[in-house]
């Protein structure tokens, strides 16, 4: 009877050993975005639920916070951020929520580079911090978001710090393999003719990493309509540097971007999904299927007709 | 060469951006045609007592745009078909609410578009995420296309030709309903259709400037008309070149200051509205001026 009682007491006094030695329960992810959301299942696999606070289609630029979600965030096993002042709205809802666990911010150790740094004019629009959040763009930067992933699920849940181990070697291959491929996808366009305009500047990683160049009109912000001026400068930037393609993305308005290619006179490319995937019927429904999609667009649009 | 150097200057602030840019030339006949067909309608509003019902009207459209939204995504047909539908319901609902019961017209709209607005959020957010709600709230001038531009203009010349058409009853029925009745015309008839002329205009302005600033390029000119005739007829003229004024010079400020179009034009609009305040034939100076010279007298 008393050694039952002291056994009683040492489940109440560590409720996370309880939680690791329960094999059928799971452990309640919560991640900031959809991307986010994507790696943590491939990471956790079945030992896990995740939920994501900004879904796929949904813009992070202006989330609004509301009720559900906070008590999706108080109920969480474990919090996944970005950091960089991406998800900033959602790491204080976090808190005034009553989440008492560890918010991770995944991009920890990931080199940054600056934001807007091939800028023409001021910079509108949303403002995150110094840098540029949109790390997962880089595969190879994906790699280290998901190995500090990996960390924050076997931190949280040691026991099956082995399953979340291989579940992210196994990953981490695939994250290869997709770099291999956009690289010589990418290589069957002769270096000065990978230029290309968007109406978000989401792509700076993945321009470095493949050697494109992507031009954003700072004054497009998602959240605000531009000027004429702004309308004028892009036509003549396009006209100029004899741009091959534009592209909307998931998340701006494209009446405008369809005029301005009217008149400027370059291809529309595909949709690219940059700041959240599509719905699970759509083109870029997992972080891998998302790239592969921007990267064959990108392709098919800057390659040469002939 | 100074003179030839300045008339250069000119050209390039005034005629430039339009004789380099098509899409300014698209948004410049957008504004004009718009400005056209709701500048006389702004004014019988005004005449009417009923400024505030533009407004009202503007959130009564977006359910019905939402839902076309919801039906064909950004869809210039769908959801001024749907933006149509809904603001005529409004409209007519409320109009005839008010000849049926004890409630004021003005109430009816109150209650009718509170309803309307609230549920065209809702539907916005229920499915289509949240930027979608901001495409849907604010047009741009700027990505105007040519079916919208048509739309545009085919709504202005309806305005116009209906406007003449309906011209002498409705007047009538602005300054007395009770002579109409009584020689017999049908009071209600010529309301709705005016009602129905409201609606197509705010639908129009809508693809151009988004429901929020739609109201303003109703409103501001024919309010600011008003500082400045009494007669209908030039009121009308009056307002649609104010209308015409704003839509060029917002542009032109959004094209050299680098502010957004929708806004820019609104707010010239506002900018001749407060001129004509402070110097129009019946604004604050010259009546001022009017009173003092009694007092001295």
């Amino acid at each position: 009877m008393r050694r039952s009682m002291l056994v009683l007491g040492l489940l109440l006094l560590f409720p996370t050993l309880a939680l690791a030695q329960d094999p059928v329960r799971k452990l309640k992810v919560v991640a900031s975005f959809s991307i986010l959301a994507d790696m943590a299942r491939e990471v956790g696999g079945e030992a896990v639920t995740v939920d994501s606070i900004v879904g796929p289609d949904q813009d992070m630029h202006v989330y609004e916070p509301a009720p559900a979600d906070a008590r999706r965030l108080a109920d969480a096993g474990l919090v996944l951020v970005l950091g960089l002042g991406f998800d900033r709205g959602v790491q204080q809802l976090a808190k005034s929520a009553g989440f008492r666990g560890e918010l991770v911010p995944v991009s920890a150790g990931i080199p940054t580079r600056k934001e807007h740094d091939h800028g023409h004019g001021k910079a509108q629009g949303h403002a995150h911090g110094a840098f540029d959040p949109h790390v997962w763009q880089d595969p190879e930067r994906a790699r280290a978001m998901v190995r500090n992933i990996e960390a924050a699920l076997a931190k949280r849940d040691p026991a099956r710090a082995a399953l979340y181990r291989a579940n992210a070697e196994r990953y981490d291959a695939e994250l290869w393999r997709l770099r291999d491929w956009a690289s010589a996808e990418v290589a069957s366009v002769p270096k000065d003719q990978r230029k290309v305009v968007t109406s978000h500047e989401s792509f700076g990683y993945l321009g470095e990493r493949f050697g494109i160049r992507f031009e954003a009109p700072q004054s497009f912000g998602t959240d605000s309509e531009p000027s004429a001026k702004a309308v004028a400068r892009l036509i003549q930037q396009l006209k100029r540097d004899r741009t091959r393609a534009i592209f909307l993305e998931n998340i701006a308005n494209p009446r405008t971007l369809e005029r301005i290619a009217q008149e400027a006179g370059v291809r529309i490319g595909g949709r690219l999904y940059s700041d959240a995937l599509s719905a699970p019927d759509g083109p870029a429904p997992t972080y891998l299927a998302m790239m592969r999609h921007n990267i064959g667009q990108l392709v098919a649009a800057l390659r040469p007709a002939s | 060469m100074p003179v030839g150097g300045r008339l250069m200057a000119l050209y390039e602030l005034l005629l430039q951006p339009f004789a380099e840019f098509a899409f300014m030339r698209r948004a410049l006949v957008a504004s004009l045609a718009l400005a056209f067909g709701c500048g006389p309608v702004g004014v019988l509003l005004v005449l009417r007592r009923m400024s505030l019902v533009g407004d009202a009207m503007s959130h009564a459209i977006l359910p019905g745009a939402a839902v076309g939204f919801l039906m064909a995504g950004l869809s210039l047909g769908w959801m001024s078909v749907g933006g149509l539908l809904a603001g005529l319901a409004v409209a007519l609902g409320s109009g005839l609410l008010s000849r049926a019961t004890v409630l004021p017209e003005d109430a009816s709209f109150a209650a009718f578009y509170a309803v309307a607005l609230a549920a065209g959020v809702l539907l916005v957010s229920w499915k289509g995420s949240n930027v979608d709600l901001m495409h849907v709230l604010f047009g741009s001038v700027l990505a105007v296309d040519d079916d919208a531009l048509l739309l545009i203009a085919a709504v202005a010349t309806l305005t116009l030709l209906l406007g003449a058409a309906i011209y002498r009853p409705l007047v009538t029925e602005c300054f007395d309903p009770g002579f109409l009745r009584q020689v017999g015309g049908r009071g209600g008839f010529y309301h709705m259709a005016f009602m129905a002329l409201v609606v197509l205009n705010l639908v129009a302005a809508f693809q151009a400037l988004g429901t929020l600033m739609a109201v303003g390029l109703m409103m501001l000119p024919a309010v600011s008309a008003r500082l400045w005739a009494t007669r209908l007829w030039s009121l009308m003229a009056l307002s649609v070149a104010f209308g015409i004024a704003a839509g060029y010079g917002g542009l032109v400020l959004s094209f050299h200051v680098d502010v957004p179009s929708g806004p820019a034009i609104v707010l010239a609009a506002g900018a001749l509205y407060v001129s004509s305040l402070l110097l129009g034939r019946e604004g604050l100076l010259r009546r001022h001026l009017a009173r003092f010279r009694h007092l001295e007298a």
